[in-house]
């Protein structure tokens, strides 16, 4: 037996947890860049804000229902996140964390001795009662199922949050209620091909012959269809595959035109992926960087170049990643241009320590590896930042962020306040 | 007041802190002292029972100096607790946080520890919002800010 557990409006909701006088004010939260919405409270979504509409086109509705605006806090978030998370893993023998508001739990052995509803219900009541965030449960014999009982658990009030579809003929009375499109793994494309073929609700992709979907469809299709009959196909990811690259590339707040300001934002990303690179405990070999204007633009020509260096050994050391990106920037770059993204992106990944050098290879000197981890360790503190030279040439290319709210639980200079 | 010293204290860090011998070890032989090697206290373990569910908030004005919280103090809170009467709570007042110890009997109300504020009553059809239950105060003697 699974269970999905997902934050309801998990962005709203953390933005709102530190600011009481939100309580039942709608509440967008913005992409990067501030471009669009990315995240609405329940009262929002009411008000029919649509999800990944252009700020500008609601902009007027914003102000006329006083909808409190913010840009994405993704310190906060992933905070209130490993909260949650841990308390689920407290209280199930096994979870896999599927996304940053989303964790499959294993209940196997549970059923036996625990009305199920129940569990859900006391689950629910203790990540509130921990962390501040509502979540809604869904409990079936598959992951798919799963997905689709939290569903119900967000649509229905009557439920309280919590779906438990472990009986068939609840299984299929649901399935009946639901389009096909809803079904975990059934994207756009594929529900439109389903649809022509009269596979309009998830009830009649249940009902189709497995083997009949395997030889038109896919094996991951056909896997999902078992899944929707209560056969689990699907087993709990315990450690998901470590990454197999890491891409660190961003959209700018305006156009760059000048080489000093590629290149000092191609430095940043450069720290950033390395950074990433030395969480998971990973070396890369091969560093790739592009840049590229505007493709939709009618006035410019459209200009995007790439360019890769593998290194002799893998590295994690940011100096050698830095110094690699910036001869690579180099060869690529073009003056007169207006560039509009810029990315890099670290690839052929090492578990640290598992590359085999050869006999004239300089292997990554202990020295190097203590080093980045004390700068890691200071920009991890809060206390302030070690930065490269080079990510400081320039600014103003930068994220727009107008919006942020405070970094409440990862800054000490930012906690919130409350009146004695 | 007696004071007892209870150990020395090492910040937490990344990589785990380990008391270090400096005198060489004679080889083949190990040294005496490896019975003795105890962890360094970590302050996280006296403030924080539940990690996930504690945050830290910044109090601000002087209505409880009574029970020692001084403006710009950080407050330790813990939302597993269940607030029993007595309890010193974060509580939602009017859109805003505000820190004051909850009284469930006689009546429902926050009371401030400073003779210059009021408490603040609940009539028994409002509803009291609780954040969380604030455990230990953080309050530096050395420097003020």
């Amino acid at each position: 037996m699974y269970a999905l557990v997902d934050c309801n409006n998990f962005y709203a909701s953390c933005e709102r947890l530190f600011r009481p006088d939100l309580q039942g004010r709608p509440i967008v939260v913005l992409s990067n860049n501030d471009g669009c919405v990315v995240a609405r409270s329940a009262e929002a979504k009411r008000l029919g804000i649509k999800m990944a509409v252009p700020l500008f086109q609601v902009q007027e509705q914003i102000d006329r229902e006083n909808i409190a605006v913010f840009s994405s806090n993704y310190a906060l978030y992933g905070d209130i996140s490993a909260r949650v998370m841990t308390v689920l893993e407290q209280q199930a023998p096994a979870i896999e964390v599927y996304s940053i508001d989303e964790a499959f739990l294993d209940l196997n052995g549970l059923e036996t001795n625990f009305p199920l509803v129940e569990y859900g219900l006391q689950l629910k009541q203790r990540v509130y009662q921990y962390t501040g965030i509502h979540v809604s449960v869904g409990i079936a014999p598959t992951k798919t199922l799963a997905k689709l009982a939290n569903h119900a658990a967000k649509q229905y009030p009557a439920t309280r949050g919590v779906v438990d579809l472990s009986d068939p003929l609840r299984q299929r009375r649901l399935l009946g209620l639901l389009p096909v499109q809803e079904v975990w793994g059934v994207g756009r494309r594929l529900s439109r091909r389903l649809n022509q073929q009269g596979v309009s609700s998830a009830l009649a992709l249940a009902d189709c012959d497995a083997a009949w979907i395997r030889s038109h469809y896919s094996v991951t299709l056909e896997r999902t269809v078992r899944e929707l009959n209560g056969q689990p196909c699907m087993a709990l990811e315990e450690c998901p595959p470590p990454r197999q690259q890491i891409l660190c590339s961003r959209s700018f707040a305006r156009r760059i035109t000048e080489y000093r300001d590629m290149r000092s934002a191609i430095a940043q990303y450069c720290s950033r992926a390395a950074e990433k690179l030395r969480q998971q405990g990973g070396l890369a070999r091969v560093v790739t960087v592009f840049i590229r204007t505007n493709p939709h633009s009618q006035l410019e020509t459209f200009y995007s170049h790439s360019a890769s260096r593998m290194l002799s050994i893998p590295s994690a050391d940011s100096r050698l990643l830095s110094a690699t990106a910036h001869a690579l920037l180099q060869s690529i770059w073009k003056p007169g241009f207006r560039y509009m993204k810029a990315g890099i992106m670290l690839s052929d990944l090492y578990p640290s320590g598992s590359f085999q050098p050869t006999l004239f290879d300089a292997p990554e000197s202990p020295a190097a590896m203590r080093l980045m981890q004390a700068v890691d360790n200071i920009n991890r503190s809060g206390r302030g930042q070690v930065r490269f030279a080079s990510e400081m040439l320039s600014s103003g290319w930068q994220m727009q962020r107008n919006r942020l709210s405070p970094a409440y639980t990862t800054r000490w200079d930012q906690l919130p306040v409350v009146r004695a | 007041m007696p004071i007892t010293l209870l150990g020395r204290y090492l910040p937490p860090s990344a990589s785990v802190a380990l008391p270090l011998f400096m005198n060489a070890v004679p080889a083949g032989f190990p040294s005496p002292a490896q019975d003795y090697i105890e962890r360094t206290l970590d302050l996280n373990e006296l403030c924080i029972q539940h990690p996930a569910a504690t945050y830290f908030v910044r109090a601000e004005g002087d209505s409880m100096l009574g029970v020692g919280i001084f403006s710009g103090d950080i407050l330790v809170v813990d939302r597993s607790l269940k607030a029993v009467d007595g309890d010193v709570v974060i509580a939602c007042v009017n859109g805003e946080f505000t820190v004051k110890e909850l009284r469930t009997r006689p009546a429902l109300q926050l009371l401030a520890h400073n003779p210059a504020y009021a408490p603040i009553l609940f009539g028994p059809d409002s509803t009291l919002e609780l954040f969380g239950v604030v455990t230990t105060v953080i309050h530096s003697v050395r420097q003020r800010g």
